[in-house]
């Protein structure tokens, strides 16, 4: 079967969903909405045998042949895994969403029209082999985020969110676009799997850098790391399944996917290594250090995925290593591993991390922790996910995410080891980051999960009496934080079926089957530097969570102006009024001024090209000679425009213009144009006659104030026009780039179309379709002379419209 | 004579311009049917002004005028009065409403924006 097809299946299946919504009412519209993501993740999982035997899977489906554009299905390891993840935690959010989102009340088919449009294009980022298409699913993945953020679209707070998203995000794509043109002309190919292959000529050549930094900037964007992630806390005020979904275990590790699938082809440059692990170790960092700050549940969960992302990359940069010492000694490879073992983990946590937290929200009526408290008691089963998932992320056994950090620690503890580009005087920087950004990843887990469910309760602060809520909305959850318990206790089958694989996928070249990445996990390892420092984590975390009290109102001295989010407001700000203010400099809203734009722009353009390209030449000795006649109508016609820019009456005017209208006449009869010289007479005469028809309906001839300086202004830019086109008309004249194709009628007018009149046979028989089209034009403007007149506009003079 | 219909051409444009920048409706449709006269003995005289007989074969003649802008101009000539004409009518329309022709008060309003 060609499942490239399978990639557009849940947008497809999309055109039903408005329909079920209507006409179904009855039933929740999640329930057909299910039925994708586990048709998908079944699917999917047929492919967990080949993946393991190092094997991949490709389907294709041409789009754009003559571009070299085509979609391409290409299931590795790590397209797998993410595949896997997506139609997996798909699966179970829109399980949360049919209890979360109530079917009467909310907009149903708006909610999950985007959120299967977000799974294809996820599905496509992750299996696309064509760069290009990746592009296009990468951009379409911040569509859907950016409609899904702005679902509640009634709310400030939605808009202002949806909004620095798109920006953000789409900006970071624009880059990546440029990275990926850039490499596609590099390596002559936009398949990823060629580029990789060919990736030893890249290196070095002249734009190498700049592309790994554009892409990178894609990168980092989307998956929210420093100074970028600022979108992510505000994307909160999107539903809260979509929170999990897009914003915690999906789209914010596309990035991720982009950077593990670039390993291949950019980590032999040290930028590569130190841009990819410095900002993922000053990501994890800030993320944590910042979530201790918030009240809002969903706020602290936010930094928390900042923080955790940060800690990913820095994997992905770490294991980018490998590449430069012996795959079989250093202790590199479990960087690798680690990256796609957290990535899991967090998935699972995370997720039910926020499902608890839109549970509370959606029990108590409140998202802020100030006012929570207490809740253990009523929310047994709610609390006890919480907790697991927030043991999980403070790295504490018996949970999957102890593994992943000590897998972790171990890798920054290599870094300080490792020889190249300066990192052993640097590399004591890492462990040291990573270590204090733990014990705030520590604090934070405990801060969420206690202020929310221990201590008193504070029932004065909810407007409703909270309750467990109901089975169906615990079922995705619990799911999840049975997942985070089996994890710690099956690490290696884990690695086996996902990890693995999808690490031979990140670092081809270096394995040629995943059984040899052999990492082996365990839970108890002896007393190792990483337990130590575990250990520490604990201690430390411990006290300052205690004693958090006195020390979490000095975040609070921070300016609000000097964060970065003040930094992208005044930025906004700027751009909006700045631009508001330029566009009303030159949109006086006046016809005049645009009028003079166009004219002086004719000139300048004309009378530059004209001496710059030194095509102004004039051959006196071509002219035909003076005659008298000519003189006498030259004389009559400029009499006639002057009586026009003098009449004081309209008569006058009409009467002069008909003047200029035969003398031109007589300039045909001279320069032997019999045809032209009727036509002219006739239009003319007929012109006259239309012009004294509408003369009674139209106002006097005035100037309306019009000062001296204003026709003089006038008067300067008309001679200019003038003076261009007069010696327009000598060069023209005087010089011939090509030969004219006049001969040609000439010498065939009589044998080709039998006829003499050579302006009528080029009329209707050589150009006949012009004359067709000129027959055209002249209906539309007689339709449209004839209902102007017909046309009724209401209130005649008086009323105006904006008022 | 080539040089006296430069002049001409020059002379009508800026009439034309000078009508089209001013502020009366009423003259910026004159300044309109200026420019057609203008663009039409610029074409002609493009195409030069020589030729001692009319484009239409005859027997013995060789030195016609060159029928090429002729027939660009009797196209020209055609269409500028389909326009003329549609302008007029907006003309009659646009002071019927708003009795005014005074283009500087015809600006939009701030409000739109």
């Amino acid at each position: 079967m060609e499942f490239v097809l399978l990639i557009f299946f849940p947008v497809l299946a999309a055109i039903f969903v408005p329909i079920l919504f209507r006409k179904l009412k009855s039933i929740h519209t999640g329930w057909f909405v299910l039925i994708i993501p586990i048709t998908l993740f079944i699917y999917y999982t047929g492919f967990i045998q080949t993946t393991m035997n190092g094997g991949h899977a490709i389907s294709s489906l041409e789009w754009i042949p003559s571009l070299d554009i085509s979609f391409v299905s290409y299931i590795d390891g790590l397209s797998l895994l993410f595949s896997l993840l997506i139609t997996g935690i798909g699966a179970l959010v829109v399980l949360y969403s049919i209890f979360y989102l109530d079917k009467t009340r909310e907009k149903l088919n708006n909610f999950y029209v985007y959120l299967l449009m977000f799974m294809t294009a996820m599905l496509g980022i992750v299996q696309s082999d064509n760069i290009i298409t990746l592009y296009l699913f990468w951009e379409l993945t911040s569509i859907s985020s950016f409609l899904l953020i702005g679902y509640w679209y009634t709310r400030d707070g939605s808009r202002f969110g949806a909004l620095k998203s798109m920006l953000i995000t789409v900006f970071g794509g624009l880059m990546m676009l440029g990275g990926f043109v850039l490499l596609g002309i590099m390596g002559d190919t936009y398949s990823i799997r060629e580029l990789i292959a060919n990736a030893s000529n890249l290196v070095g050549q002249e734009f190498f850098i700049l592309a790994l930094v554009l892409v990178l900037l894609g990168a980092f964007t989307k998956s929210a790391q420093f100074p970028f992630y600022i979108w992510l806390p505000d994307a909160m005020e999107a539903p809260t399944p979509v929170s999990a979904y897009l914003h915690s275990a999906t789209m914010v590790k596309a990035g991720l996917y982009l950077v593990a699938r670039f390993t291949p082809v950019f980590a032999v440059s040290e930028v590569w290594i130190w841009l990819v692990t410095g900002i993922g170790l000053l990501t994890l960092f800030w993320g944590a250090f910042f979530a201790v700050k918030q009240t809002d549940l969903k706020a602290i969960l936010a930094f928390s995925t900042v923080s955790q992302l940060g800690l990913i990359m820095s994997l992905l940069g770490a294991s980018a290593i490998s590449y430069h010492v012996d795959a079989g000694t250093a202790l590199f490879k479990f960087a690798g591993f680690a990256a796609v073992f957290h990535l899991i983990n967090h998935a699972v946590f995370k997720g039910s991390l926020f499902m608890v937290a839109g549970i509370v929200d959606h029990e108590t009526g409140t998202r802020d922790i100030r006012k929570l408290g207490g809740l253990m008691g009523v929310m047994p089963i709610s609390f006890t996910v919480a907790f697991i998932g927030s043991m999980s992320m403070a790295g504490l056994p018996p949970f999957g995410g102890f593994l992943s950090k000590e897998l972790f620690l171990t890798s920054t503890l290599a870094l300080k080891d490792f020889n190249l580009f300066n990192f052993s005087t640097w590399g004591i920087i890492f462990p040291i980051v990573a270590w204090i950004a733990s014990v705030f990843t520590f604090i934070y887990s405990f801060y969420f999960v206690f202020k929310t469910f221990a201590g008193k309760r504070k029932k004065e602060s909810l407007s409703v009496e909270p309750k467990e809520a109901p089975v169906g909305m615990l079922i995705a959850p619990v799911i999840l934080a049975v997942l985070v318990v089996v994890i710690f206790f099956i690490p290696n089958v884990v690695g086996d079926t996902l990890v693995n694989p999808a690490v031979v996928a990140m670092q081809a070249g270096l394995y040629s089957h995943p059984s040899e990445v052999l990492v082996h996990v365990s839970a108890w390892h002896g007393w190792t530097p990483e337990l130590l420092m575990t250990l520490g984590i604990i201690g430390l975390g411990s006290i300052l969570f205690l004693t958090m009290r006195k020390w979490q109102p000095l975040y609070n001295l921070q300016p609000e102006l000097l964060s970065l989010n003040g930094l992208y407001d005044s930025l906004m700000m700027a751009g909006e009024k700045g631009m508001n203010r330029l566009s009303r400099l030159y949109m006086t809203g006046v016809f005049r001024t645009y009028l003079i734009y166009m004219f002086v722009s004719i000139v300048v353009i004309t009378l530059a090209t004209l001496f710059i390209k030194d095509a102004f030449k004039v051959d006196f000795n071509s002219f035909a000679p003076l005659n008298a006649y000519g003189i006498l109508t030259a004389v009559l016609l400029i009499l006639s425009v002057v009586m026009i820019l003098t009449a004081k009456t309209r008569i006058t005017a009409v009467i002069a213009l008909g003047g200029v209208g035969y003398s031109v006449a007589f300039f045909f009869v001279i320069y032997k144009a019999p045809d032209l010289a009727l036509t002219q007479l006739v239009i003319e005469t007929i012109t006259v006659v239309l012009f004294l028809l509408a003369f009674h309906r139209l106002p006097e001839l005035k100037r309306h104030g019009e000062s001296k300086g204003f026709r003089l202004g006038n008067f300067i830019v008309a001679a200019g026009v003038g003076i261009t086109m007069a010696l327009v008309a000598l060069s023209a004249h005087s010089q011939k780039l090509i030969p004219s194709i006049s001969q040609f009628y000439k010498d065939t007018v009589y044998s080709e179309a039998g006829g003499g009149n050579i302006v009528n046979v080029i009329l209707v028989d050589y150009r006949g379709f012009d004359t067709l089209f000129e027959i055209a034009v002249l209906s539309i403007a007689g339709i449209g002379v004839y209902s102007m007149i017909r046309l009724k506009l209401p209130g005649k003079g008086s009323t105006d419209e904006s008022k | 004579m080539e040089l006296l219909m430069a002049i001409v051409i020059g002379v009508l444009f800026t009439a034309a311009v000078y009508l089209i920048l001013s502020r009366s409706l009423l003259r910026i449709i004159f300044g309109t049917g200026l420019l057609s006269h203008g663009a039409h003995l610029l074409l002609l005289t493009m195409g030069g002004l020589g030729g001692t007989s009319p484009p239409v074969l005859a027997e013995g003649i060789t030195d016609y005028a060159d029928p090429l802008p002729q027939a660009l101009i009797l196209t020209a000539i055609v269409i500028s009065f389909g326009v003329t004409s549609f302008i007029l009518v907006l003309a009659y329309k646009t002071y019927s409403k708003h009795q005014t022709d005074n283009m500087d008060l015809m600006r939009g309003n701030d409000e739109h924006d």
